[in-house]
């Protein structure tokens, strides 16, 4: 079974974020790039697939961008994947979901993978667009927002989350994309030996004009700071000063504290 | 302008975020027609058209024939715009839907300004405004980001979708009910959630201390869930519950989308967090710069004395 896992790098959200001089996306000066949470559960569930099937099965990791998303491509070999794909694109965070799919389903086309796995969204973009227009344009069937994952024969029953605890189950056939949402299985951390291990592995380089035919379909006009609603208090200082302020507060404008 | 709004529908009845689709379309200016793959007693109650597709006969969830029945009513309608709701069920069908058309997507719409659409990136943390070039776009909006202001009492008018092709590589089996609730928090009147900012589940009943002491029940981000610190059952955010209490305390919960989405229409929100740009002092009414395992404990203290 030929698999294929997307992944993206995306920088820590804990970061603080502002707009770039151009305004169409964030600065990315100062800012540490890690793998999307999203598809370090994809990778994971290809790794347990790969491990289901041993050599039958073989996992080829794919990733749009600068130089620096091979530290995200290495950590995915170290978690077990066979091979990466390098797509070199300085400028990866300007291109529309559109073209990011279009990437990938170019390079996946013709070469016979049955099961593409992707994250559900990104964290940085947040589209959750890209798994799905790949599945489309290769016209494999899809499943989105996975909570569970079962593969026997060709068939994958696949759990998907829905709101409010509620969850959906569905099967389908290979070809097929599902795409993985968090808490879908436990992400391993890679260990020294497969980190030594996954040094040795390939890690295959496509220029994106090479593969990338297609436009945007939209454009951003800006990238801003969310508008302070304003009419918040905020309390800055000394600790019990603050929560004396606090409870004075809850006091005044809620029927919680009497 | 014309904006075709499609209906959310799951368990046999019309799901209420498909009356905030309507909202949109207000607030867009557009003239609605509507799609409900559903029944005909879940009919949404808004003026004009609605193209009606049954439940039983094509599946709740199936999105490759809904694809063709939301394009068959995008060919009879010609719509400027095909909205969803940024849903489960909406993030799964609009790229379909898009992509057939070859028709920018537009993801998750906070807001619309002088035309233009808002969305966020980074967790909100930064806002982005898009214009598709396509002619026709296809929108996700955000749930709960355009409430409803009057009870909507229109008269759709009724037109009926029929597929001769049904066919679909997806078989539905099922749903799988949520797990059994130990705590209902959409009746507490105090809660008081944890976030990833407590740090380790080690630090968890600091929270829960502070939520006894205010006479409530202990809440959580989902971050916090999925690292298995607070059972699931006290999520709060669209994948677990919906909450509007009287006090919410949002404890090291920066505040990303889906837990907003879960908690601002609460009476009063006490937000604590170091970071004093985090999101969620969006919509708290207080927010406490420090870091919770500071403040907490010192306020949990003053509060029992």
């Amino acid at each position: 079974m030929k698999v294929l896992v997307c992944i993206k790098q995306v920088p820590d959200m804990e970061s603080r974020f502002k707009a770039n001089s151009s305004g169409n996306w964030y600065d990315e000066a100062d800012l540490a790039f890690r793998m999307n949470e999203y598809d370090e559960y994809a990778v994971e569930q290809a790794v347990q697939l790969r491990e289901q099937l041993g050599d039958a099965a073989d996992v080829t990791v794919i990733s749009i961008g600068p130089d620096r998303v091979q530290e995200a491509l290495k950590k995915a070999l170290a978690m077990g994947c066979d091979r990466g794909v390098h797509v070199q694109d300085p400028v990866s965070s300007l291109k529309d979901p559109w073209q990011i799919a279009s990437i990938i389903a170019t390079f996946a086309k013709d070469k016979g993978f049955d099961l593409i796995f992707a994250g559900m969204q990104s964290q940085d973009r947040g589209s959750a667009q890209v798994g799905v227009t790949v599945a489309e344009q290769l016209g494999y069937s899809c499943a989105t927002t996975l909570v569970g994952f079962a593969c026997s024969d060709g068939v994958i029953t696949a759990k998907r989350e829905l709101e409010g605890g509620l969850k959906g189950v569905v099967k389908l056939k290979t070809p097929a994309l599902v795409t993985c949402q968090l808490g879908l299985n436990v992400p391993r951390y890679p260990t020294l030996p497969n980190i030594m291990k996954a040094k040795k592995k390939e890690i295959l380089s496509i220029p994106v004009a090479d593969i990338l035919k297609e436009e945007a379909l939209a454009t951003t006009t800006s990238v801003h700071p969310p508008a302070r609603k304003g009419g918040g208090i905020v309390l800055e200082g000394d600790l019990n000063d603050m929560a004396a302020q606090l409870i004075g507060i809850l006091k005044e404008k809620t029927a919680v504290l009497r | 302008m014309k904006a075709l709004l499609i209906c959310e529908y799951r368990e046999g009845k019309l799901l209420d975020a498909s009356y905030e689709l309507a909202a949109f379309a207000d607030k867009l200016g557009a003239e609605k027609a509507m799609v409900l793959i559903g029944s005909e007693a879940e009919v949404p109650k808004v003026n004009g058209t609605v193209y009606l597709a049954d439940a039983g006969k094509y599946g709740e969830y199936n999105p490759d024939v809904h694809k063709k029945i939301v394009l068959a009513a995008v060919e009879r309608e010609n719509p400027d715009y095909i909205v969803f709701v940024h849903s489960s069920y909406g993030w799964d069908l609009a790229p379909r839907v898009a992509a057939t058309l070859k028709a920018a997507q537009i993801s998750e719409i906070v807001n619309i300004v002088d035309g233009k659409f808002e969305v966020g990136i980074c967790n909100s943390k930064l806002r982005r405004n898009v214009t598709p070039t396509t002619g026709k776009a296809v929108l996700t909006i955000q749930a709960g980001a355009f409430s409803v202001t009057d009870a909507s009492q229109g008269v759709p008018q009724l037109e009926r979708i029929d597929l001769a092709d049904g066919a679909s590589s997806l078989e539905f089996v099922g749903y799988e009910p949520a797990e059994k609730k130990d705590v209902d928090l959409t009746r507490a009147e105090v809660i008081v959630s944890a976030g990833r900012g407590v740090g380790k589940k080690e630090n968890v009943p600091v929270i829960a201390s502070l939520a006894k002491a205010l006479g409530g029940e202990l809440g959580a981000s989902r971050p916090v869930v999925d690292a298995g610190w607070v059972e699931h059952s006290h999520q709060v955010g669209t994948t677990g519950q919906t909450v509007s209490p009287k006090l919410y305390v949002a404890c090291g919960i920066s505040g990303a989308i889906q837990h907003l989405a879960g908690m601002k229409k609460s009476d009063f929100i006490v937000a604590i967090n170091k970071d004093k740009d985090a999101p969620i002092g969006e919509v708290a009414d207080v927010l406490v710069v420090a870091d919770v395992l500071q403040f907490v404990p010192a306020l949990t203290g003053m509060l029992q004395k």
